[in-house]
């Protein structure tokens, strides 16, 4: 579906973003791009829908070289969920997600359909929702409405840049619930990138650990924890593991505690 | 104080209504080119500082001098060169706000843009320009408010403004008609701001109803506030037009009052350019940008036929009216009557205890005393001549308002003055003028010159014939006198002035 063919982007100055990358996506798979920050996740994505040109090597959408590809209208033939949700503020929901369908000339009523039902997708009642302003929403109702634009034009590509980072941990779990429904009845590819593991490990069906520019391994999270090929791969795939240990730890102790109090 | 904002108030619809249409051309074309510049700026970063930085230094440029400058530069005067200096002021603070209101547009929102698809031109135009609208409102609020005030400032360059209140006010210190100029403008300019500010509340609100309710109280009241102008022209018909022009001070504007009313008389319609330079007044004639105007034979002697050598007054006349014809296709019709010299004036009370009558017997005193001049005075070639003729040398020379030059004399700011001799104020002030034994300066018998197609024009010089040799010294100095001294207007002073006129062809003819 998407190939990434010894991709380099290098910047001004010598420092290499993405170093000689190559990478297979496969059609109705989630993807994501997991890494601390600076080591290249995002630009990586980037390069996928031309925000960002190699500097060498090749990105293939379907079997074609993007290069050749109109970068608008490549953009609207692919989704794309921004980390800063990058709502348009001076209009409504509905020509919030409408967006692109508008640029694409799609007629009124079909466009109003396409919202209705995406805003219904994303749990935002259209009835309720498609009149009001971005400034009128929670961060994870602005980014819901975020996923449906990326949505609207009919895209089996969705490219999520960290989407949910700028929300609270509640509001993430039902997000995160929310796009593997979504991605199941749509049938999207998904590409992602976050550098929570929990975040990886719900969602992925495979995990590209990147390391300054390159990917260290690449495979299903089993395959990651069971046969990690590099102790950076393995101590980060631990961490959640370690994490929920010391955090069993703390919780129980603390009933302990209280136990030993109420036995006073 | 009353009867004397009567007596002005007349002229307020005229020069009101033209100072919003010249505010508001200006400001519409400003907003024109600033908003491509903007936009270019936006989107090319780099352009951004050597655009701002451009507008930046046409604005401190003195309004004055900007206005002055495109007088020159675009070789005419009136309405063009005002809007042209008008534009380029107006534009800095659009075209900052613009590019300020562009670049405060959330990074997360434009990268959203770029994301999902929108082309430059289309981030620019749905996502950049309405969320920097407000901004861009705000800036046109205060280009409106300094256009307003720049604007009056136009009347030198012969554009109708409310600044021809202002200027002949304060040459004639008519209060009453600074006070409304300055009211007229104020007024303007809040009217225009409170306006434009609900257009930027309705930017802000993203209101589109507001938004639509100020533009059409905005058009209404500049519709209405300039009626009386289109009113105007519509009114003309076939009348002949006359454009009369008038310098900056009091006996020019008593005589463009007095030429305006003989040619409405004669069915002309009439529009008034005062206030302007010397030279711009003399180039506008010669271009036939003015019809006609007073101006004095020894200035064209001096001044632009570059002649020091001295003359008598006929051979002055003779060969200026050649001269005129000659080069510049400019007809001089025939002398007013009176002369209006150049001449030193001291108070009375110092040239006795000097003891001096001459300016020869003041060369020696000279380097102890001080000198005022009007702001020409000292950069004329007759100074020069009188300087070099005489080998006077002053301790001090100093510029003025030639309205305060006389009273800066009596009050001893000056010890001598250089004092136009119709002036009103000599005598008030208790002045004397010096003898000029070696007639260093040129004699100044008052002018009436033609344009070139005004001199074809025999309707136009048959209705001024009769002002020739009709004005003698003492009546051009009582008429500058009531204007400078009694609070008299310039119409009412004018007007008694054509009575006199009529009188003595009525006892002529007899």
């Amino acid at each position: 579906m998407i190939s990434l063919q010894s991709v380099s982007k290098a910047y001004p100055g010598g420092i290499r973003a993405v170093d000689d990358l190559s990478l297979e996506i496969e059609a109705g798979e989630t993807l994501v791009l997991l890494g601390a920050s600076g080591c290249g996740k995002t630009t990586t994505l980037k390069l996928m829908n031309r925000l960002v040109e190699p500097s060498s090597g090749a990105v293939l959408i379907e079997g074609r070289d993007i290069a050749s590809v109109d970068p608008v209208s490549l953009r609207r033939q692919i989704g794309y969920v921004f980390q800063g949700i990058g709502l348009f503020p001076h209009w409504t929901v509905a020509h919030n997600v409408a967006a692109i369908p508008k640029l694409l000339g799609w007629p009124e009523s079909r466009i109003r359909d396409r919202v209705d039902s995406l805003l219904e997708d994303v749990g935002l009642p259209p009835e309720r929702y498609r009149d009001r302003r971005p400034d009128e929403l929670s961060g994870g109702q602005q980014q819901r409405v975020g996923v449906a634009r990326a949505l609207a034009a009919e895209t089996h590509i969705l490219l999520m840049d960290e989407p949910f980072g700028a929300v609270d941990p509640v509001t993430r779990n039902g997000l995160q619930e929310q796009i593997v429904r979504i991605r199941k009845s749509l049938g999207l590819t998904i590409v992602l990138v976050t550098h929570d593991v929990t975040e990886a490990l719900l969602l992925a069906d495979r995990i590209a650990v990147m390391h300054q520019g390159r990917i260290l391994q690449v495979g299903t999270p089993y395959e990651l924890s069971a046969r990690p090929e590099d102790p950076r791969v393995a101590s980060l795939l631990e961490m959640p593991r370690r994490q929920s240990e010391k955090l069993q730890a703390i919780v129980s102790g603390a009933a302990n505690t209280e136990a030993s109090k109420s036995s006073l | 104080m009353w009867e004397a904002f009567r007596a002005q108030w007349i002229h307020f619809p005229d020069y009101f209504s033209h100072h919003v249409l010249l505010t508001v051309s200006a400001l519409a074309i400003g907003l024109l080119l600033s908003l491509p510049l903007a936009a270019l700026a936006v989107r090319r970063p780099t352009l951004a500082p050597p655009l701002l930085g451009v507008s930046s230094i046409i604005q401190t440029i003195p309004g004055l001098a900007l206005l002055a400058l495109m007088v020159p530069l675009l070789g005419r005067i009136g309405v063009v060169p005002a809007l042209v200096a008008l534009v380029l002021y107006s534009m800095l603070p659009i075209l900052r706000n613009a590019v300020t209101g562009a670049n405060e547009v959330d990074p997360n929102v434009l990268e959203a843009a770029r994301g999902i698809g929108m082309t430059d031109q289309q981030i620019l135009v749905r996502v950049q320009l309405p969320l920097a609208l407000p901004v861009l409102v705000a800036g046109i609020r205060t280009a409106a408010v300094w256009t307003v005030g720049m604007a009056t400032l136009s009347t030198p360059v012969g554009a109708t403004s409310l600044g021809n209140f202002i200027f002949s006010g304060l040459q004639t210190q008519n209060t009453a008609a600074v006070l409304l100029g300055c009211l007229g403008a104020a007024l303007l300019a809040i009217a225009l701001d409170g306006l434009i500010r609900l257009g930027e509340l309705a930017a802000a609100r993203r209101d589109a109803r507001l938004a639509w309710v100020s533009i059409a109280l905005l058009a209404t009241s500049v519709g209405l506030a300039s009626w009386p102008t289109w009113a105007h022209y519509g009114q003309r018909g076939d009348r002949p037009h006359a454009i009369v022009g008038a310098k900056t001070f009091t006996e020019q504007y008593i005589l463009a009052d007095l030429i305006a009313t003989k040619l409405r008389l004669a069915g002309f319609d009439v529009t008034l350019r005062e206030g302007l330079g010397s030279t711009v007044a003399f180039n506008a004639l010669a271009s036939n940008e003015l019809d006609v105007y007073v101006d004095y034979s020894g200035t064209i002697w001096a001044h632009y036929m570059k002649r020091n050598d001295p003359a008598s007054a006929e051979v002055v006349l003779e060969e200026s009216a050649r001269w005129l014809d000659v080069e510049a296709g400019i007809s001089l019709l025939g002398r007013l009557g009176f002369e209006n010299a150049y001449a030193i004036a001291m108070p009375a009370e110092k040239v006795q205890s000097l003891g001096i009558t001459k300016l020869s017997d003041l060369v020696q005193y000279a380097p102890e005393l001080s000198i005022g001049g009007d702001y020409e005075f000292f950069h004329r070639p007759e100074w020069k001549a009188v300087e070099s003729a005489y080998d006077l040398r002053f301790r001090e020379q100093r510029s003025f308002d030639s309205t305060l030059m006389y009273g800066a004399a009596a009050e001893g700011h000056v010890d001598a003055i250089s004092a136009f001799s119709t002036d009103g104020r000599i005598a008030a002030f208790d002045l004397v003028v010096l003898e000029d034994p070696l007639g260093a300066f040129p004699p100044y018998d008052a002018v009436l010159l033609l344009s070139p197609h005004a001199s074809e024009n025999q309707r136009l010089v048959s209705a001024l014939a009769p002002l020739v040799d009709a004005i003698n010294d003492a009546q051009m100095r009582e008429a500058n006198r009531k204007v400078d001294l009694e609070s008299v207007s310039i119409s009412d002073a004018a007007a008694s002035l054509a009575a006199e006129i009529a009188a003595k062809d009525a006892r002529s003819v007899h």
